[in-house]
């Protein structure tokens, strides 16, 4: 552990470092602008900091992020007029709030195309007319960009009187089931000949070389697709927040653009990215333990 | 020979197998005629590409012949396959490394339908057979490749076929935990008086273990020489060194020599 420890601080130092610098460049600019038009002359130092203190930076600092990213939670929920503390329910300006929009949605989708995907890995590997013909339509369905596609797909929905978690998920769900296919396809045909005519000197039922061969076989390429796939979702979920409009880290994004709020966008970014990491974490602590349990991880 | 005139386990007639490759037609088997009685201990001997996994595989209705006639326990093979006549030990263990020893030999039992008490009681019995009783939950990467070869014959004899077909099954092994291995499964078809089918390259293996000894030649497949052993059931390791395995060994190597000549 603590082998591995030094490494990544030191590529977080690295990384906070090149930020600071960057911040310092990029924020400059507003300042000496803002400065010289009140005809002061600034030191270095005041230059520095007030390249970090502004409401609007151009790029703000690592410090700011987390300042708002611990005021849009949790001084939100507990001192907030609408939060947690004083009304019962979450409010709407934190990213708690946000977040749980952004992630019920990921689940829905991600359990809809990890159930799609895994149903279509199974039909193509049992039946010649799905093999031949599905790949290639799930291979196309892809090279769309998502972001063209999610406004019609809520639109369609909508007009059938489909609103709500579901259309958001829906998108989740067709970003995240194509990595289940062609983990699961590859996952599946894992055993070789000399496995598959083991069942067959038993006798054994394509049904039962599935749920005793090839299914235990494909756990490992499962889990892979999985982690995959559940950080699509999120990256679905947020797109389709974009037209649907009905909060979410994504509606936090694109409302931050619209007013310049840059540290509301650097603080969903991260939520986001906190959100993903913890949902990739999920899957991979059940791979362990399921891997564990069956033996497979040493 | 004892019973085997009377009532062959398994019976070929003019077998011939061809595939059709980009090459052309590969002569996997030709013109295979061999009749196996009940308690026989037949091994099929041959540099590869002479047909002796093939000819096993044919038995097991894992290939299907394009010529002649062959019958096991007096059925077709997929009709014997069906009914579960036979067990098969491929040259690689195979056990599946998300069960452990005793779910792997649970394995057939599983699929063939029977009891939880009684897969408990037929892998242990099983288990003992081959020596491993005790490792039924370790799983197989913990064990030696001589141990999970043991454990895969245990995984073939679970459901009590009266047929066994071992396609080099200790040929990935070395000389000693193979002399051992085949001592132990000579001792095994004492107990179990089962009918076995043994594919292998080595000559004194099998010479050692058989009652007959098939020797075949590649282009096409086919059977050279047939050689019943003079030696007797009882076959302690050191019989490898009399003069009469000697002389059916040398005869075994003049039979491979001689398919060779033809080509």
């Amino acid at each position: 552990m603590t082998r591995s420890a030094l490494p990544v601080l030191t590529v977080v130092t690295a990384i906070l470092a090149l930020w600071y610098a960057g911040t310092v460049q990029m924020n400059s600019a507003w300042v000496l602008d803002r400065a010289e038009r009140a005809g002061a002359e600034l030191s270095f130092t005041e230059l520095v900091a007030e390249t970090m203190t502004q409401a609007r930076p151009t790029l703000p600092a690592p410090h700011q992020v987390v300042v708002e990213l611990w005021e849009t939670t949790v001084v939100e929920e507990f001192t907030g007029r609408r939060g947690w503390w004083n009304t019962g329910t979450l409010s709407n300006r934190s990213l708690i709030h946000h977040g749980w929009i952004t992630l019920s949605a990921t689940a829905l989708g991600f359990a809809i195309g990890t159930t799609l995907g895994f149903l279509l890995a199974i039909g193509i590997v049992h039946n010649r007319a799905m093999d031949a013909s599905v790949m290639p339509w799930a291979i196309a369905s892809q090279t769309i960009p998502i972001i063209a596609l999610a406004p019609m797909i809520i639109v369609v929905l909508n007009s059938v009187g489909i609103t709500g978690l579901l259309p958001k998920a829906v998108i989740a769900a067709y970003l995240s089931f194509f990595p289940v296919v062609v983990g699961m396809v590859k996952g599946l045909r894992t055993p070789d000949a000399m496995q598959l005519d083991l069942m067959k000197t038993y006798n054994a039922s394509s049904a039962e070389t599935f749920w005793k061969l090839r299914l235990p076989s494909s756990m490992p390429y499962l889990f892979a697709s999985m982690k995959i796939g559940i950080a699509a979702a999120l990256v679905g979920t947020i797109v389709g927040e974009l037209p649907v409009q009905q909060g979410g880290l994504g509606v936090r994004l694109l409302s931050g653009s619209y007013f310049g709020q840059t540290l509301q966008i650097w603080s969903a970014l991260f939520a986001a990215a906190i959100l993903a990491a913890a949902l990739v974490g999920t899957v991979g602590a059940i791979e362990r333990r399921t891997l564990r349990r069956m033996g497979m991880a040493r | 020979m004892r019973d085997s005139a009377a009532a062959p386990v398994i019976a070929a007639q003019g077998l011939g197998l061809t595939f059709q490759t980009n090459d052309g037609p590969v002569h996997a088997l030709r013109d295979v005629s061999l009749s196996i009685g009940k308690g026989e201990f037949v091994s099929f001997i041959g540099p590869s590409g002479c047909g002796k996994t093939t000819f096993l595989r044919v038995i097991a209705d894992l290939e299907q012949p394009t010529a002649g006639q062959i019958t096991v326990n007096g059925m077709s093979p997929a009709e014997a396959r069906r009914a579960r006549a036979y067990g098969y030990v491929f040259q690689a263990a195979g056990l599946y490394p998300w069960r452990t020893i005793e779910g792997n030999v649970r394995l057939p039992l599983e699929i063939m339908g029977y009891s939880r008490a009684e897969q408990t009681e037929r892998a242990a019995r099983v288990l003992e057979l081959v020596d491993l009783a005790g490792f039924g939950r370790k799983f197989p990467w913990q064990l030696s490749g001589g141990m999970q070869q043991r454990a895969s014959i245990a995984r073939a004899l679970a459901f009590d076929a009266d047929i066994l077909l071992m396609d080099e099954p200790f040929g990935a092994l070395d000389e000693i935990v193979r002399d051992r291995l085949n001592e132990e499964l000579l001792r095994l078809w004492h107990r179990t008086e089962k009918t076995i089918g043994f594919v292998t390259h080595s000559i004194p293996e099998a010479v050692y273990l058989s009652t007959r000894i098939v020797v075949m030649s590649p282009r096409p497949g086919r059977i050279t020489d047939v050689i019943d052993s003079p030696l007797p059931r009882e076959r302690p390791l050191d019989i490898r060194d009399t003069p009469e395995f000697i002389e059916v060994a040398h005869r075994v190597r003049e039979g491979l020599r001689a398919g060779h000549e033809d080509d």
